[in-house]
């Protein structure tokens, strides 16, 4: 619980006229969950996809445990141990979730080793209780493409965790997550993700999870963070509340 | 169990296989040329797991063939030259794939296409070493060091294609079962994700790259030995084609199929030049499109459904 594990700094990226970095400066702690927050557009998946190699910032610094990891392709850096799941989940949708988690599992450990068979049991077992920890033992064997949204959220991030990164970066880990299911979704990962002991980014649009589960909270707007801060402290500014949240507050009034 | 069934239906097909060259023995030719075939296009159904479609890969049937062309007047063993030109036919799938994985769909395919035409006009172009469209005889070699009559030969080299077809498809089984293998369709469906969990999606293409080469080299090695004559027509675009659409035929669900389509190919090629000169073609034609419109799973499939069982 202790240094920083991922330092992005300065980062800038801009499509056209459209700054969706514009001086990304952020710390990452060890063993926090840091949820990221913020209106349509403001940048914060750039912010993923930058920080895992599938978009190369035009300026700034990144680094991992004190590692500069700008440039790396998004394979070396997952190799470094920043996993990530998706906002639009991307899963093998021929194969079954079962065969999407043996895939992951193998993926860490020997892809091209051996030519063992991918439902060996030592994979199999690890991917079935990753599963149970996920709670979706019930659809192991149903096809990824046949999926409600919400598993196939879930099963997209089973398999970033079937990676056993250090850091693991959620984009929008329960949209598409039904309302009454999400508090006990959520709980469920946050415990797989604490006995795992990773630190975790999440993107989130619901300030309940977000007031619950979230050490440290990031207001994402126009490619720039606006505000960092615990959540008590972020979810009760007045200003946050009415440009992320979308409500105006009683007591307190912004300057016009 | 699939794989039970598979093993059965395998045993069948050999069984089937020798017991027509025991009875017509003019079937050896064509029924070794059909197990030849069948082995290249296992390769083909490799890559279209992962959804890519090679028009190219008699490219490396005629790299092997003629391998064992060149190399028959100084090692005239069936012994060397059948390793010897599917090694070659492998190496060259490692150059060539390292290049062409890079690429997907119409650019993949079409690459294929232009390297293997490229190989094409060369053995065509290059007459004081290839002797052109003419081609070159290969003397017949010896079986293991045993020097066999033509009729003890063919056969030899039939039981040969035999037991590397059932070698390939159990490979080829066990590659599709493995990681890598089911990495294939992985590639086809969601090949970004294969990057973040950090696997080379390419590396994983390259694999089956090589491994298809390999395959239409032993294809092309034996065409060689048993024809005992390599053209350039071996590499010919419409070549390519042909293992495609073997491919179709036969159905890329099992590797089985592209035997079951192969020897069905051959069969119907050889009875419909006999009886109907002029057409072949449409009898082709004819059949691709019965079999996309009405038998996805080609041959296959059809043996699937009439044996009650599913893919
Ligand atoms: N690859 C791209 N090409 C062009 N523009 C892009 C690209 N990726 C993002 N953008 C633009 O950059 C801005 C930030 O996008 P980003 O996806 O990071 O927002 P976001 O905060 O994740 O939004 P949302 O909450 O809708 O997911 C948007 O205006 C978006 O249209
Ligand atoms: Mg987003």
């Amino acid at each position: 619980m202790s240094g920083v594990l991922l330092s992005a700094k300065g980062l800038r990226l801009a499509f056209g006229g459209v700054k969706a970095a514009d001086g990304i400066d952020l710390d990452v702690m060890e063993g926090e969950f840091l949820a990221i927050i913020g209106p349509n557009g403001a940048g914060k998946t750039t912010f993923i996809n930058m920080s895992t190699g599938y978009l190369k910032p035009q300026g700034g610094e990144i680094s991992f445990a004190g590692e500069r990891i700008l440039g790396l392709s998004p394979r070396a850096i997952v190799r470094k141990g920043v996993g990530r799941s998706f906002q639009l989940p991307q899963l093998f949708t021929e194969h079954t979730v079962l065969e999407n988690a043996a895939l992951a599992v193998a993926s860490r450990e020997g892809f091209f080793s051996a030519l063992t068979p991918l439902l060996r049991p030592r994979w199999r077992e690890e991917a079935m209780e990753l599963l149970e920890r996920f709670g979706l033992t019930g659809i192991a064997h149903t096809r990824a493409d046949a999926l409600n949204e919400g598993a196939r959220k879930l099963a997209d991030i089973a398999m970033a965790v079937a990676l056993k990164p250090r850091l693991l970066l959620m984009d929008e880990p329960t949209s598409g997550v039904a309302a009454s299911e999400k508090m006990a979704i959520v709980e469920r990962l946050a415990t797989v993700l604490r006995d795992a002991r990773v630190t975790a980014v999440f993107v989130e649009h619901d300030m309940e999870v977000v007031g619950r589960f979230a050490d440290r909270v990031a207001v994402w707007s126009q490619g720039r963070i606006a505000a960092l801060g615990t959540p008590d402290h972020i979810l009760n500014d007045p200003d946050v509340r009415r440009e992320v949240i979308g409500i105006e507050t009683g007591g307190s009034h912004a300057a016009a | 169990m699939i794989a039970k069934h598979e093993a059965v239906l395998a045993a069948l097909l050999v069984a089937a296989v020798l017991a027509a060259a025991a009875v017509s023995p003019w079937l050896i030719f064509i029924l070794t040329i059909a197990t030849a075939k069948g082995i290249a296009v296992l390769g083909i159904l490799l890559l279209l797991r992962a959804g890519q479609v090679s028009f190219g890969h008699a490219l490396f049937v005629a790299f092997s063939a003629y391998t064992v062309a060149f190399l028959a007047p100084v090692l005239n063993d069936v012994a060397l030259l059948l390793p010897l030109g599917a090694l070659a036919a492998m190496a060259l799938g490692l150059v060539v794939g390292a290049f062409v994985v890079r690429y997907r769909e119409i650019f993949f395919g079409m690459l294929n296409l232009a390297l293997s035409m490229v190989f094409y006009s060369l053995l065509e172009k290059l007459y004081t070493i290839t002797h052109g469209t003419d081609g070159i005889r290969v003397s017949l070699p010896r079986f293991f060091g045993m020097a066999l009559e033509r009729h003890a030969y063919e056969w030899a080299v039939l039981v040969t294609a035999l037991v590397l077809a059932v070698a390939c498809a159990v490979f080829a089984r066990i590659y599709l079962a493995s990681p890598m293998g089911q990495g294939l369709s992985a590639i086809k469906t969601r090949e970004a994700r294969l990057e973040f969990m950090g696997v080379s999606a390419r590396l994983v293409l390259l694999s089956a790259y090589v491994i298809s080469a390999l395959m239409a080299g032993m294809a092309g090695a034996i065409i060689a030995m048993t024809s005992r004559h390599v053209t350039p027509h071996l590499g010919y675009w419409t070549a390519s084609g042909e293992l495609v659409f073997i491919a179709i035929l036969g159905g890329a669900g099992g590797v089985i199929g592209p035997f079951l389509g192969a020897i069905a190919f051959e069969l119907v090629r050889v009875y419909a030049a006999a009886s109907f000169a002029d057409a072949w073609q449409l009898i082709l034609g004819t059949t691709l499109l019965l079999v996309i419109m009405f038998a996805r799973g080609g041959l296959w499939g059809l043996v699937l459904k009439l044996t009650g069982r599913r893919a």
